[in-house]
């Protein structure tokens, strides 16, 4: 892509975008933390993972601040514009699964705190919080490098998420059906996994804006078919 | 080249034009509609073509010699470019108001008038009603009524403009052009003159030629971007600023040109 004729704008938007994706990266240890813990039960770094949780809050409101002094400067047009435009966004979204990531260490530790959690559900956790650990990554990868056929992808891992999560629902049910002592628990269990889904439609969320960023389209509330038209077209 | 955008009625429709001054061709192949009743600017950098393509719409070239023009302009349907086309006829459709603000070396009211004798007989009391209506439109009526008689010149630089272009429209054209209108001028005459551009656009069609690109996203509907001399592309205001379709277009409005 050909340069601005002022270099100082080039470099604000590829900081704005370094710092996107850095905030990123932070969010992704946060899950990561968040999940690992949960599944080997260790307190300490679930009680990190909440103390953590302001710096994510910091990075938004300062991406946001940058925008807001981007826009006021340069008045930016066409790409720029949308890459603005869609870095609020992102980062809202961003800022919504570190709180998510915060909530699943607080619950866990929270279970924890009672006494040791079931085995099996805490692994559909697990394994749902992988998958969405990996959209995340993949809709970063994908602002990362401007690719909607990636961002694309991602949208229909989401599904899976959803699917994954009724199922854990059915497990939970069963549970609580069986052993009335086990409701607590199994309601904790059930908030943790619903996090996970939720960070999974935050990454779809952020799928979206990559779409929108490079082909101008906003395929958000569209149909599956009519995204994937609009990011490989 | 660009994708063509068509109207159902434009107001002006250009057909393959081709402009020289001498040898040297300014304006290549340009075909384009456009829309009555609506603001479509042009843009795009020094030398593209964008004021010569405006001037052919009341063929103000032919005042220079060596300026000529080739293809088709049709204002209605009628092709202006036709030799047989009656010019003074034209011009009375066909306004301009330009980059400085020219007012005649006469009293504010003989500036409007002037322009309204040399088209129209009125009785004292219909030029006095004329004068009045196109200050009104110009929104300079109030600032002026009670010093009709003081000359032209003794106003603002943002007063004169509003002077121009109510001498514009007092001989009632059907179409403005304004060539850079608010280069010369300050920012709140400037805010002033686009408020006054998005009322006219009700009664008569507009083509603004504009440097500043945030002016042609505020006031237009439709923006033409050139360069070179060629028409690059015409869409919707919205549309040229959040989504161009071409990528020169693109690098034009967010400043990566040269």
């Amino acid at each position: 892509m050909t340069d601005h004729s002022s270099k100082q704008y080039d470099i604000e938007l590829e900081t704005l975008r370094s710092r996107v994706l850095e905030m990123g990266g932070l969010v992704e240890a946060q899950i990561r933390a968040a999940v690992d813990g949960l599944a080997s039960g260790d307190l300490r770094a679930l009680d990190h993972v909440v103390a953590e949780d302001h710096r994510v809050n910091a990075l938004e409101v300062s991406i946001d601040t940058e925008c807001s002094q981007l826009i006021a400067r340069r008045q930016p047009a066409a790409g720029d514009l949308r890459m603005v435009l869609a870095v609020i966004k992102i980062v809202t979204d961003l800022e919504r699964i570190g709180d998510e990531a915060a909530k699943i260490a607080r619950m866990g530790k929270q279970s924890y705190s009672r006494a040791r959690m079931p085995s099996t559900p805490v692994a559909a956790v697990k394994h749902v919080g992988d998958i969405a650990l990996g959209m995340l990554r993949k809709a970063l990868d994908a602002l990362a490098r401007l690719d909607p056929v990636a961002a694309a992808s991602i949208v229909r891992e989401d599904f899976a998420i959803d699917e994954e999560f009724r199922a854990i629902v059915r497990q939970l049910i069963t549970f609580m059906m069986e052993d009335p002592r086990t409701i607590s628990q199994s309601l904790e269990i059930l908030w943790i996994a619903k996090a996970i889904e939720r960070i999974g439609d935050h990454s779809k969320n952020m799928a979206e804006q990559v779409i929108y960023i490079v082909k101008g389209t906003d395929v958000r509330h569209t149909t599956v078919e009519e995204l994937e038209r609009e990011a490989l077209g | 080249m660009s994708e063509e955008l068509h109207f159902d009625n434009p107001k002006l429709k250009v057909n393959g034009l081709n402009f020289y001054y001498g040898k040297y061709q300014a304006i290549k192949s340009v075909s384009m509609d456009i829309p009555a009743n609506k603001v479509t600017a042009f843009i795009g950098p020094s030398g593209c073509g964008k004021s010569t393509l405006l001037r052919t719409f009341n063929r103000l070239y032919e005042l220079y010699p060596g300026q000529r023009a080739e293809g088709e302009i049709r204002l209605d349907g009628d092709n202006i470019l036709d030799k047989a086309q009656d010019i003074t006829l034209l011009r009375a459709k066909v306004g301009m108001v330009f980059q400085k603000p020219t007012p005649f070396p006469m009293s504010i009211y003989d500036n409007i008038s002037f322009g309204v004798r040399l088209y129209e007989n009125l009785s004292r009391g219909e030029m006095d009603e004329r004068i009045e209506w196109a200050l009104t439109k110009a929104a300079l009526w109030k600032e002026v009524k009670d010093k009709l008689n003081q000359s032209g010149n003794s106003l603002s630089g943002g007063q004169q403009q509003r002077l121009c272009i109510a001498r514009g429209i007092a001989i009632k054209p059907e179409v403005l052009l304004l060539d850079e209108p608010c280069s010369a001028l300050d920012p709140i005459s400037t805010s002033r003159i686009e408020e006054l551009v998005d009322e006219l656009k009700a009664d008569y069609t507009v083509v603004i030629v504009t440097h500043n690109m945030q002016q042609a996203a505020r006031v237009s509907d439709y923006t033409a971007y050139m360069y070179l001399g060629e028409l690059i592309e015409f869409g919707a205001t919205d549309n040229i600023f959040i989504k161009p379709k071409r990528k020169e277009t693109e690098d034009y409005i967010t400043g990566r040109f040269g």
